[in-house]
């Protein structure tokens, strides 16, 4: 088969649409156009029948009750809506929360939210492997903490943080377990229960899904976790979220969730076979670095610096072919490098070197050793002109320079 | 955020790669920038017994309008003199790049190069540094 570009390997930014997904929810764009709260009338009904099942379907793929599923905007809100919701109901119990630097934004800038209002957080480090050091966690545990919010997978590096350990200490200190599940949710085996998990947030669209669909899961029972709504209105979602539903795209979720939970033994294998086949072809390269735990890792992500090349320029030699993101500042908006990167440790010169790929459903072995081939040359074509290289390979001290820094 | 075909031309041929000797009383280096910044450029210039610059070389370790900038830089020294090459100015970089106001401060890194490889000659050939050679 012809190699067909450009190849997209960012599925940790967005995941495509599995076709079975659309093809699930498109009846309810039409046909079944009803809105799930309407009790009265067969349009309603079906809505709702639609949405009960899919709830299902995304309780099953992680062990939950469907009682236990909230439908909210996608993992963002459901970010917010678990953390702010948690530090409103148990404001009597205690104000502490405990979360760690590699977090995504979501739950950040929630934190930093939350501080304005009177919260204290604690913003553990990570270990340069980008685990969490447990006995850290512990140690942080005070009587005010009501709140330990910590990651499942990590969206840049794919570090898979110990939830079961966390979520002893968690139980063992009468503390909650929330953690951000938006990269493990359909890619590895998530199970509420043993992994002793309080809260989740996780999303739609990053596991073959639709957009603007996502999840919190609240625990009923052992201990029965409560949120305060963040968003006021007709009570929907057991009262912690209020809006009329998106049937359509509760129904994508459902589907992309089943189906997730059917393939994702036999995919996950064939995505680590692929990964480690991209992963071993670039470390060929000289001075190239893996960021992040080797083992713990979500099977379909890889992050890997090279150094004396800066990620921005190395991105331009490929990506009118290969679709992948950088942790270099010079991609967004901002002018820092990655904060996870830089939270491992990193300095900003491997930081600015570094490129995430994130692998898929339709990835193929093909479009595998194009890139490994591409990335290859690019990165030995930059290093000619690269003037930090030359001088690595003259044996100079880059450190021993007095860089004018602008 | 797309490049203009000025930027992906220079990137994908970049003029006047390379070293030259720095030991040489007529070969200027300005090394400027820092890698954990992300651009890092060095630009060298020969200049010839008329005061002309007969030669300019770079080397870039940065994104592509860094790149581009540095390589147009090369391509507009040769043949000046250094009174003329002193009069570059980064907006004369940016104009014929189309660089976006984020790429701005390649512009200024390549002008400093500029400035600072003129600097090198002209404190191994017994004259004053210029002043402001730094934005």
């Amino acid at each position: 088969m012809e190699l067909k570009l450009p190849i997209y390997l960012d599925n940790n930014a967005t995941t495509p649409m599995d076709p079975r997904v659309l093809e699930t929810m498109l009846p309810y764009f039409t046909d079944n156009f009803g809105n799930a709260a309407s009790r009265n009338h067969p349009f309603g009904w079906a809505a709702e029948e639609a949405v009960d099942y899919a709830r299902e379907q995304v309780a099953n793929l992680i062990g939950a009750d469907p009682k236990e599923i909230i439908f909210t905007s996608g993992a963002t809100e459901a970010d917010n809506l678990g953390i702010k919701g948690i530090f409103e109901m148990y404001a009597s119990k205690g104000n502490h929360i405990i979360t760690c630097t590699t977090e995504h934004k979501a739950v950040l800038d929630t934190c930093k939210h939350l501080e304005k209002l009177g919260a204290q957080v604690t913003y553990l480090e990570v270990l340069p492997d980008g685990m969490i050091d447990l006995a850290a966690l512990e140690n942080a545990i005070t009587d005010k903490t009501i709140l330990i919010a910590i990651m499942y997978g990590n969206n840049e590096i794919g570090v898979v943080q110990p939830v079961k350990e966390i979520s002893a200490i968690a139980r063992k200190h009468n503390v909650l377990f929330f953690t951000d599940g938006t990269q493990a949710v359909g890619k590895i085996p998530v199970d509420v229960i043993a992994d002793g998990i309080d809260l989740m947030a996780f999303t739609a669209h990053k596991m073959y899904g639709p957009k603007g669909i996502g999840a919190l899961y609240v625990r009923r029972k052992n201990p029965r976790v409560k949120v305060t709504a963040q968003m006021d209105g007709g009570g929907h979602e057991r009262s912690m979220r209020s809006g009329t539903l998106n049937v359509p795209g509760i129904v994508g979720f459902g589907k992309a969730a089943e189906i997730c939970k059917n393939e994702m033994a036999a995919e996950s294998a064939r995505l680590r076979i692929l990964r480690d086949k991209l992963e071993n072809g670039l470390l060929q390269l000289e001075e190239s670095y893996l960021n992040g735990h080797k083992e713990n890792r979500l099977p379909h992500t890889t992050n890997i610096s090279f150094k004396y090349v800066e990620g921005e320029g190395l991105l331009m030699g490929f990506n009118k072919n290969i679709a992948l993101s950088s942790g270099s500042a010079c991609t967004s908006a901002s002018l820092e490098p990655s904060y996870v990167l830089k939270a491992l440790g990193l300095g900003d010169d491997l930081a600015h070197s570094s490129l995430r790929f994130g692998l898929g459903r339709f990835t193929t072995e093909e479009q595998i050793d194009y890139t490994i081939k591409a990335i290859s040359d690019t990165v030995n074509k930059l290093r000619e002109m690269s003037p930090l290289w030359e001088m690595f390979k003259e044996g100079i001290d880059l450190n021993s320079i007095e860089w004018a820094h602008h | 955020m797309a490049y203009s075909e000025k930027v992906i031309d220079h990137y994908s041929n970049p003029k006047n790669v390379g070293t030259l000797d720095k030991s040489k009383n007529n070969v200027g280096t300005g090394l400027v920038g820092a890698p954990e910044c992300g651009d890092v450029m060095r630009l060298q210039i020969e200049v010839n017994e008329e005061g002309v610059i007969s030669d300019a070389k770079f080397k870039t370790f940065g994104c592509g309008s860094a790149i581009a900038s540095s390589s147009l830089a090369t391509e507009w020294l040769k043949g000046k003199s250094i009174d003329e090459a002193i009069a570059i100015d980064n907006m004369d970089i940016v104009e014929e790049l189309n660089l976006p106001p984020v790429k701005i401060h390649c512009s200024v890194l390549a002008e400093d190069a500029i400035k600072a490889a003129i600097n090198d000659y002209r404190i191994k050939n017994g004259l004053p540094a210029l002043e402001e050679a730094k934005h």
